[in-house]
Formats: C-alpha cells, sequence, structure tokens
C-alpha cells in the first residue's frame, strides 16, 4: 500500500481502498508528502445511445433517438501518498484509469468524491494542446510557454535551450504542421520540461522519438526528479519504468492493485499479463 | 490520523478548488500575455493559410456589408432611409463583433476540450481570449471605415474619437455575452445548434438593415421600445459618432454603459461558480 517503505508489496483489497481509515505511511524518516490522494473517485457521464449493436433488430432514427446517460466509474477510491523526491510509474492495461488519475491529480478531472491534496499544482506534460500548427515552432515557443503559465520575459531567455534540446535549430521558423510527428513530439517535450516542475506528470511523453531523443529526455526527467521535484510516469514501456522510477502502481479497472518498489510491481505485473 | 489529517498536517491544499473570486480575477490577470498572445496568434492562423491573408479580415466583412447593402437597398427603395449604404456598413461590421462573440464564445470551452484537460489555467482566459481575437478581427474593418466614409460624404470630426469609448462598452458587453454563452454551452450542448439562429434573429432585429424610426413611425411605442435594446443602441451610437445622426434619446450613453459593465460583471460571476466543472466530461 501506501507504505512504501514496506519489503512487501502488499496487494490492497477493495476493503482497504475504500475503508474508512485508510492506512496512514509511516514517514519517520522525516520525508515530505507532496501528494495525497484520499479515496479517490472519478466518474464520467456521457450522453449517448449507449446500446450495444444487436444483429436482426431494427435502428431507426426513433430508437437511437431515446438517449440516456451512461456512467463511467474510471477511478474506485484510489489512496495514496507521495513524498518528494518519489519518482513513481503508473502502470495498467488501457483503460484502467492511469490518465484518470493523473488528470484527476492535476485537478483538470474534478473527483466525485474523495480529494487530491498537494503542495503546489501538478503539472502535467501536455501543452501540445494550447499550440497551433499553422504557426512557426518559434511563436508556439511563445505560446506554449505562456499556456504553462511562464513570464514572456522568461520565455525569450529559455527560447534557445528549448530549440537545443529539441534540436529544432533549422526548422524553428516553419510552421508547426510542417514537422514530423517526432519532430513535433520534441517540440512539445522542450517546451513542457523547460521549467524547473516541483510535481510533474509524464503521460506517455517518452514513447516518442527516436531512441536518442528518449535517452536525453528520460535524463531530463531524472534531472528534473533530483531537482528535489516529485514525477509521476505513466508508460506501458517496462523498460523506461524500470529505468526511471523507484516505485510503481498499479492499476486495473479504476482500482489499485499494487503499490511498491519497481521491480516487485513491475514483476507481479507482467506476471499477470502472461 | 487520516489521509486527510496527514494533508492538513503537511500544509498541503486540494488541488482543483475553486478560488475565491478576487484571487480568480487576479490569476486571470496574470494570465494577460496569454490571452492576448492566443487570441493574436489564432487569429494570424485562422487566415494566413490563404493567399490573401490578413486581407479576408477586411475582404469578408466588405462582401458581407455589400450583399446585404445591396439586398436590402433594392427591396426597401427608398423606405431605407438617407445614408442607407453608410448605416449598413457601420450596422454589418459592428454586428459582427457581436455575434462572433456570441457563437465563438460559446464554443470556447468545449471547442477547447483537450486544451482545458491538459493545462490548469483559470478557464476565464478562453472566453476572453475569443472576445479579443474578435475585437482585433475588427480593426482592419474599423480602418476599411476610416477609408470609405470619407468617400461617402462624411469627413471625419473630432466625433469620431467617440468610437474608443464605444468600442470599450461593446468589447465588455460581448465577453459577458461570450461567458455566459461558455458555461451555458458546457451544460447543455445543443445550444451550439440553436445559437445561429438566435444570432440570424438578432441580426434582423437590431436595426442593422432596417431604419427603426422610419419603419415602425406609426407604433411609437415600438420604437421607445428599441431605445433599452442594447445592439441597438451601440449601433446607434456608432452611427451618430461617425455620421452624426440623431439620436432618439439622450440617454443612449447611460444605458449601454450599463448593459456593457452589467453583462460583462453577471458574466464574470456566472463564468466563475462553475469553474470546476470545467474539466469533466
Amino acid at each position: 500500500m501506501a507504505e512504501i517503505d514496506a519489503t512487501e508489496p502488499r496487494p490492497a483489497t477493495g476493503d482497504e481502498a475504500t475503508g474508512s481509515q485508510p492506512p496512514v505511511p509511516a514517514s519517520e524518516d522525516g520525508r515530505r508528502p507532496v501528494v495525497v490522494v484520499d479515496d479517490l473517485h472519478v466518474k464520467y457521464r456521457i450522453w449517448a445511445s449507449g446500446k450495444a449493436v444487436r444483429s436482426g433488430t431494427k435502428s431507426s432514427l426513433l430508437r437511437s433517438a431515446k438517449r440516456g446517460m451512461r456512467v463511467v466509474h474510471a477511478l474506485k477510491g484510489v489512496s495514496f501518498v507521495a513524498y518528494e523526491n518519489e519518482s513513481i510509474g503508473v502502470i495498467g492495461s488501457n483503460g484502467s484509469g492511469k490518465s484518470t488519475l493523473m488528470r484527476a491529480i492535476t485537478g483538470l478531472t474534478p473527483p466525485e468524491s474523495g480529494a487530491v491534496y498537494a503542495s503546489s499544482r501538478p503539472n502535467m506534460l501536455g501543452v501540445g494542446a494550447a499550440l497551433i500548427p499553422d504557426l512557426s515552432g518559434e511563436r508556439n515557443i511563445r505560446l506554449g510557454g505562456l499556456a504553462m503559465g511562464i513570464a514572456r520575459k522568461d520565455i525569450e531567455a529559455m527560447r534557445d535551450e528549448i530549440v537545443e534540446f529539441a534540436e529544432l535549430q533549422d526548422f524553428i521558423d516553419l510552421p508547426m504542421r510542417t514537422y514530423s510527428s517526432g519532430m513535433q513530439a520534441r517540440l512539445k517535450f522542450s517546451i513542457a520540461t523547460v521549467r524547473d516542475h516541483e510535481i510533474l506528470i509524464v503521460d506517455e511523453a517518452l514513447a516518442v522519438g527516436d531512441r536518442r531523443f528518449r535517452k536525453r529526455s528520460e535524463d531530463r526527467i531524472r534531472a528534473i526528479r533530483d531537482n528535489a521535484g516529485t514525477v509521476f510516469l505513466v508508460s506501458h514501456s517496462m523498460g523506461s519504468i524500470r529505468d526511471t522510477c523507484s516505485r510503481v502502481i498499479w492499476l486495473n479497472k479504476g482500482e489499485l492493485v499494487m503499490d511498491g518498489p519497481t521491480d516487485e510491481v513491475v514483476s507481479a505485473y507482467e506476471e499477470s499479463r502472461k | 490520523m487520516s489521509l486527510a489529517e496527514l494533508a492538513a498536517h503537511s500544509g498541503l491544499h486540494r488541488v482543483g478548488a475553486r478560488p475565491r473570486f478576487w484571487s480568480y480575477l487576479k490569476q486571470t490577470w496574470e494570465r494577460r500575455d496569454f490571452i492576448v498572445t492566443m487570441a493574436e496568434y489564432r487569429l494570424r492562423a485562422s487566415v494566413e493559410g490563404n493567399r490573401l491573408g490578413v486581407l479576408w479580415l477586411v475582404l469578408q466583412p466588405a462582401i458581407n456589408a455589400a450583399i446585404y447593402g445591396a439586398i436590402f437597398g433594392m427591396l426597401q427603395q427608398d423606405r431605407g432611409g438617407p445614408d442607407f449604404a453608410q448605416r449598413v456598413v457601420i450596422g454589418v461590421f459592428l454586428f459582427q463583433f457581436f455575434s462572433n462573440s456570441l457563437s465563438k464564445g460559446a464554443k470556447s470551452i468545449t471547442g477547447n476540450q483537450s486544451l482545458v484537460q491538459s493545462l490548469a489555467f483559470p478557464r476565464l482566459t478562453l472566453p476572453l481570449a475569443e472576445t479579443i481575437q474578435n475585437f482585433l478581427a475588427l480593426l482592419p474593418s474599423m480602418a476599411l471605415l476610416v477609408v470609405v466614409l470619407p468617400i461617402m460624404g462624411h469627413p471625419p470630426t473630432w466625433s469620431w474619437l467617440l468610437m474608443i469609448p464605444i468600442l470599450v462598452l461593446f468589447s465588455l458587453f460581448n465577453a459577458g455575452v461570450a461567458m455566459i454563452a461558455a458555461r451555458l454551452t458546457v451544460h447543455v450542448r445543443d445550444l451550439t445548434q440553436l445559437l445561429p439562429y438566435i444570432s440570424r434573429i438578432l441580426f434582423y432585429t437590431s436595426g442593422v438593415l432596417f431604419d427603426v424610426s422610419r419603419i415602425f413611425k406609426t407604433y411609437p411605442w415600438v420604437v421607445r421600445l428599441f431605445d433599452f435594446h442594447p445592439i441597438y443602441q451601440v449601433l446607434q451610437l456608432a452611427r451618430h459618432s461617425l455620421m452624426g445622426i440623431e439620436l432618439t434619446s439622450t440617454m443612449y450613453w447611460a444605458w449601454f454603459s450599463i448593459w456593457a459593465v452589467a453583462t460583462f460583471v453577471v458574466g464574470l460571476l456566472f463564468f466563475w461558480v462553475a469553474e470546476e466543472r470545467y474539466g469533466r466530461d
């Protein structure tokens, strides 16, 4: 569970996860908690007909006009505590609630019940949505930086560093839509990581770019972590997780299955998928 | 010690909690560079792909005004009143600022879903950026007015400077409309289907193409009613300052100032109340 010093990772049962008295981690070693996730539930409400396609039934406009609300219970009572200087991998199959958990931690998806507490607002490596493909890389650096809340003059100072890290010196004045997907990913990663984040969430961002860039971005994630930051890394690549994370949280169908040292959780996860 | 107590004990704050109104406004103000840059860049991106680029910001409203002017000029014949063309040009240009703020402002949250779900910032920046983008798009057509009006027989006068306070008030009004429409659309998506009709109805009932006092000469109470119509007020104020037309009531400045400030403040409050709601679904 949340006792990350525990040598034996224990599977979290539903009782424990939703219990009124969640176990509280001992922090005798004086480490400061930076993120506390307390019995977090997230539900999505989707307006849709939600009817399974059945063969033989007439599908008429009238039938599909009968719309209902589908409720997807994406997180079912997840609790854990993250400490400063930790880098935590989040694993699980598709649709297990990893991205929802990350969005809830950043406060972007409101919880149904429970709460997330943090020392400062966690940031997601998600500057991509603020960028405009028709504009040059140069302008997108400025726009992305402003979207992340960096002051204009600081962005000008960081500009060269961003371009250099993204290795786009020759193309920075071209519209971003002309970049290859790898180049775009490099630019987004460079903008998003240019600033020191106290709490940073990386959602699959390392899976992009060529091998060399992946290596450099992993180094950068490690550097952020060493700068007294806490990093959450969502990935399907167990290689990245093993290289970067000291602790792993395993989610399945919105529930926390296991929380503990990387080796043990990843081994158990890989075992379960055989 | 429960987790919530641990969090409180360690000085952690609940993430995503809606800030108090004043600190919300302050946070939005701190994002002013982002708002203006986003408005400017999105406007650029919307026209730069075209061969004629920024020129379209002048051409598009000009063509609009020419078509409406020609059709309704022919239909109304002499009932259009004196200076019909000038009235229509001013009316069409300014109404477009309102209708764009309404229709695009309504989509400022729902149309930016991925942005809303990936970065944390006061969501108020989105409808405000949309309004500023529409304001910037209006400026080239205002420049066109400065060229065209003297040709049409209205040389520049000092009263043209009144356009500055008029546009400031109009921007406040439109920003309020955009904020209200943005939140309503989050609750009821269907509104985006309805808005084009609302916008069109307002277009025909705001005195853009008609001389209200002439058409409703036999119904003075209708003319009186139009004195309280905010869009009619701003169009008349603009025509007053640019063409020197008579205002039927001297209270137009006061009325429209009240409309603008009230809509803006109500919009701010209405939008702020649902701040935590915007990331959902």
